[in-house]
């Protein structure tokens, strides 16, 4: 291996990686606050990029279907729920957020549709379809749940993930994507060529952390899901709702996802299942930040991108097995250095 | 009901699988046979998750090493199958055991992630290694044959199968009623409290593991030969995940809900797959998987506890008979009332930068009750770590009968002689009072694996379980040795505990503040049975808050304050020592 094709392998790998590193931050963001492993974070991603690609081709994305059907269903659990606690008094509220705000999404998203708008506004109309789509599984899915262990909630997070690639492929079908490229910039450096679609991931990335550190460090509401994270008893007794905490962190990070899947889109073909392994790896990249360090599962994502670059060059067929047999020295590793207290088994 | 009820019960069903082939159509049979072969993977998730507590994701990948195993054996290089079941169940093992090593010192979900980790990377080699037909699988692969009939129809190997599944569903049963599996039931409570048994829960949790994995190889080269093709597909991640659900689905924890969930889930699926065509044309494949985890969503909300355990509560319990007299189990030789039993010297404990343990001396003579008391923050707890080995000392030695125990694991210390109990009770509610005290007589006995589930411990049982219901007796608990220990009020739970610790036939019993939480009533029946053991020439060492109870039951007092020794003494000195009113008191009052 010359250098010249190991600073390739390393820009490619940076760029993955990049785009790990957002997944791999709002799975840290959904697990603090929430305790879910979100595994379907990837599938966030890679249905972004499948909706998009769908826009592009002046077709409706089958997104619109899937949260119009994922709001009725959250709706109708959310009425089941208040009529049982005697507080339908909150219905409307409860209505208003989890029916009329996404078919309203859907809504405005068809109606621009028609307008023929530009790549600018499709990316934001991909991202409009995609965000409801994980606060919508929580209240589904988690919300009834959230007492339980972190085990349980694994269990879930993972049957959760298959029935998400069955939706995939029932409402984008079987066809990979490939969307056109977001500029065709490109600049030399050290004598190797760059792209100007990894620098734009690279830069997204680091925008976007950016703008979560601002977040958590600048604003009251970003403060009440730091606290959350640390103790969700300690935090309602100050007023902070963690289901509304929870809310939040689920639309924070299927925003990132959703922007990795926009910049992943252009580089690799995506399919309704590509999400899986971008999940897993991300995860991969999570838990080098021990699940809790924002910093750390970002370096731990552009490490598992780089990672993955080196090991397709050595043997393509194997590099996934490389990636995932790696995964267990860095579990023992983090397990070993996180102190916890003993946590029993729920009987 | 009775055991002879039961025993009824389990003939009936065998009786009823013998039979079934002869009534049900080719069709039903095939399904029954690959519900049997699922079931042996789900049977050993029971164990492994069920009753270990250790979630694994990754069965489908031993599932598929066996079966590779045996395909290569017998379809690549010709052997007989069941040369691949030799060489496929060794290397299944071979691997879970490499794994297992490797990965089961992790904790919670961690060790669930670690077997998505394996299980993925497993499962990508079958399809991408040379020599194991990538993705288009190996077939041909040859029937097993017994002498010269060869099992090709399915009605030939579903005796075969279902064979297997009630010989290990048998011997399952009677390794879960042994001595290793009464400790793989304790794996769930915690490591502190397995080790403080003197049970090495590490080794435990390798052996269930392996196990499961044994099982899995099993149903692998079952699986394999029994239609005669395999691909990657049927071992992936997916699977993986619908094995955990067969377990689930029939009750985790419960080796007949592994069958009856298999079944379930099995069946399920096949009716998913006739009746969805009908709402959705053309669509199907798509909506399976999808209805598929919706359902196991909704369980897994609703009903966590599955089937089994959920039918077994309606079923009348069951009677059994008192522990008749037994041979007496071997006892430890004790020493002789005032020697010199355990010697804490200059012992040191850090936190970073706090000291909570700071250069500690005492000692504890045999046949005395010692209590360390001290405000909050005083350093007992840790001090009480420090001696049973679930922390160690940064400074200093620990010496338990002539022997040095600092730097000693805790189930080692444990099978030294020093026996515990937990200030947060430790105990496992869903087995009974007896069973709880039977987990104390774990480092007395010696009864392994193929003695449990081949049931040659018999003598060395009927001794221990006549020992634990002698000691139920003996701290007042002997009335009803079968109730479940979670249904005992708090009181009797600690006293419980003391039973189990008595059990080990211990030196050193020590007591992490047994009178906390206690009522009244319960403080002075505790404190009535202490003196009694103190009697039996037991030395006791108490870790303690409350004044009251230590000043009229114990020998002597250590008082420790900011993690300092600030005296020593009778109880009687110790109530009027000026240092010791002013750290509880804050100034003399």
């Amino acid at each position: 291996m010359t250098s010249d094709i190991a600073a390739i392998l390393a820009i490619d790998g940076i760029a993955t990686g990049a785009v790990y590193a957002l997944v791999a931050i709002g799975t840290v963001l959904i697990f603090t606050v929430t305790r879910v492993i979100f595994i379907p974070f990837g599938d966030i991603a890679a249905f972004t990029a499948l909706t998009l690609a769908a826009l592009d081709a002046k077709r409706f994305p089958g997104t619109g279907a899937l949260v119009v059907i994922l709001a009725c269903l959250a709706a109708l659990i959310e009425i089941i729920s208040l009529a049982r606690s005697g507080e339908l008094r909150l219905l409307p509220r409860a209505l208003s957020f989890y029916l009329v705000l996404p078919f309203a999404v859907v809504g405005v998203a068809w109606l621009v549709m028609r307008m023929d708008p530009p790549l600018a506004v499709r990316l934001v109309l991909a991202l409009m379809l995609i965000v409801p789509i994980s606060p919508l599984l929580d209240r589904i899915v988690f919300r009834p749940i959230a007492d339980g262990t972190v085990l349980l909630l694994l269990t879930v997070s993972v049957a959760l993930h298959f029935a998400l690639v069955g939706l995939g492929l029932l409402f984008f079908g079987p066809e990979g994507v490939r969307t056109e490229p977001l500029t065709s910039f490109s600049t030399e450096f050290a004598g190797v060529l760059i792209s100007g679609q990894t620098l734009l991931i690279v830069i997204a990335a680091l925008v976007f952390s950016g703008l979560l550190y601002l977040f958590f460090d600048f604003t009251l509401v970003g403060k009440s899901l730091r606290a959350t994270a640390v103790n969700r008893t300690g935090s309602r007794l100050m007023g902070i709702r963690p289901e509304r905490a929870g809310t939040i962190a689920y639309l924070l990070g299927s925003l990132m996802a959703g922007v990795s899947g926009i910049l992943i889109a252009p580089v690799n073909t995506v399919f309704y299942d590509s999400g899986f392994l971008i999940g897993l790896k991300a995860f991969v990249g999570a838990i080098v930040g021990g699940m809790t360090s924002y910093p750390g599962a970002a370096i731990g994502a552009v490490g598992v991108g780089i990672l993955e670059s080196f090991a397709s060059f050595e043997s393509s067929a194997l590099k996934d097995v490389i990636v995932f047999s790696l995964l267990i020295p860095i579990l023992i590793w983090r397990s070993l250095a996180s102190l916890h207290s003993e946590e029993e088994i729920e009987e | 009901m009775t055991r002879l009820h039961v025993q009824l019960a389990a003939a009936a069903a065998v009786l009823c699988l013998a039979v079934a082939p002869f009534v049900l159509s080719p069709f039903s049979i095939t399904l029954m046979n690959y519900i049997g072969i699922y079931s042996l993977v789900a049977i050993g998730l029971a164990l492994l998750t069920g009753v270990g507590g250790i979630v694994s994701f990754g069965q489908a990948a031993f599932v598929g090493v066996a079966a590779y195993a045996t395909a290569w054996v017998s379809a690549l290089n010709g052997h007989s199958p069941w040369l691949g079941l030799l060489f496929g169940v060794a290397l299944t093992c071979g691997v879970a055991t490499i794994l297992g090593l490797v990965t089961l010192r992790l904790q919670g979900h961690f060790l669930s992630l670690s077997t998505v980790a394996w299980g993925l990377a497993i499962g990508f080699l079958f399809g991408n290694v040379e020599g194991l037909g990538r993705f288009n699988g190996i077939s041909s692969i040859p029937p097993i044959s017994l002498g010269s009939l060869a099992l090709v129809s399915s009605k030939q190997i579903y005796f075969l199968i279902w064979g297997i599944v009630t010989v290990v569903l048998f011997l399952g049963y009677n390794l879960l009623d042994s001595r290793l599996g009464r400790a793989m039931r304790a794996l769930r409570g915690g490591n502190t409290l397995v080790e403080s048994l003197g049970i090495n829960a590490f080794r435990i949790k390798l052996v269930t593991f392996v196990i499961a994995a044994f099982l899995a190889s099993l149903s692998g080269w079952l699986y394999a030969h029994m239609s005669r093709f395999i691909s990657p597909g049927p071992f992936d991640a997916g699977m993986g995940i619908e094995y955990l659900m067969m377990s689930m689905v029939g009750g985790a924890g419960s080796l007949l809900g592994g069958v009856v969930g298999a079944a379930v889930v099995t069946l399920l699926k096949n009716s998913v797959q006739d009746y969805l065509p009908l709402i959705a044309k053309g669509a199907s494949g798509q909506l399976e998987i999808v209805a598929f985890s919706a359902l196991f969503i909704l369980f897994l909300q609703w009903a966590r506890q599955g089937i089994v355990p959920f039918v077994a509560r309606s079923l009348p319990k069951t009677r059994r008979a008192r522990p008749q007299p037994a041979p007496p189990l071997p006892r430890r030789a004790q020493p002789a009332p005032g020697e010199l039993l355990l010697k804490v010297d200059g012992a040191e404990r850090r936190f970073g930068g706090l000291v909570a343990v700071n250069n500690v001396s005492f000692e504890v003579r045999s046949g005395e009750i010692l209590a360390v008391i001290g405000p909050n923050g005083a350093g007992k707890s840790t001090m009480f770590n420090c001696l049973t080995g679930a922390l160690r000392v940064n400074k200093g030695d620990i010496v338990f009968a002539g022997r040095p125990i600092t730097r000693e694991a805790q189930s080692r210390i444990a099978r030294a002689g020093i026996a515990r109990t937990f200030q947060h009770v430790k105990l496992r509610p869903r087995m009974s009072l007896l069973e709880n005290v039977m987990l104390g007589t774990y480092a007395r006995t010696r009864a392994g694996l193929f003695a449990g589930a081949f049931r040659i411990n018999r003598r060395e049982e009927a001794s221990v379980r006549h020992e634990a219901l002698m000691q139920l007796e003996r701290v007042g608990l002997g009335e009803k040795p079968f109730e479940l220990a979670g249904n005992l009020p708090l009181g009797n739970q600690r006293i419980l505990e003391i039973a189990r610790a008595l059990a080990a036939d211990p030196t050193l019993l020590v007591l992490d503040e047994p009178a906390a939480g206690l009522r009244r009533q319960e403080k002075l029946r505790l404190a009535e049975l202490l003196r009694s053991l103190r009697a039996d020439h037991l030395t006791i060492l108490i870790v303690e808050h409350d004044m009251e109870f230590v000043m009229s039951l114990v020998d002597r007092i250590v008082v420790l304050d900011f993690g300092s020794k600030l005296c020593e003494g009778a109880p009687a000195a110790i109530r009027s020592d000026a240092r010791v009113q002013e750290a509880y008191l804050g100034g003399v009052a």
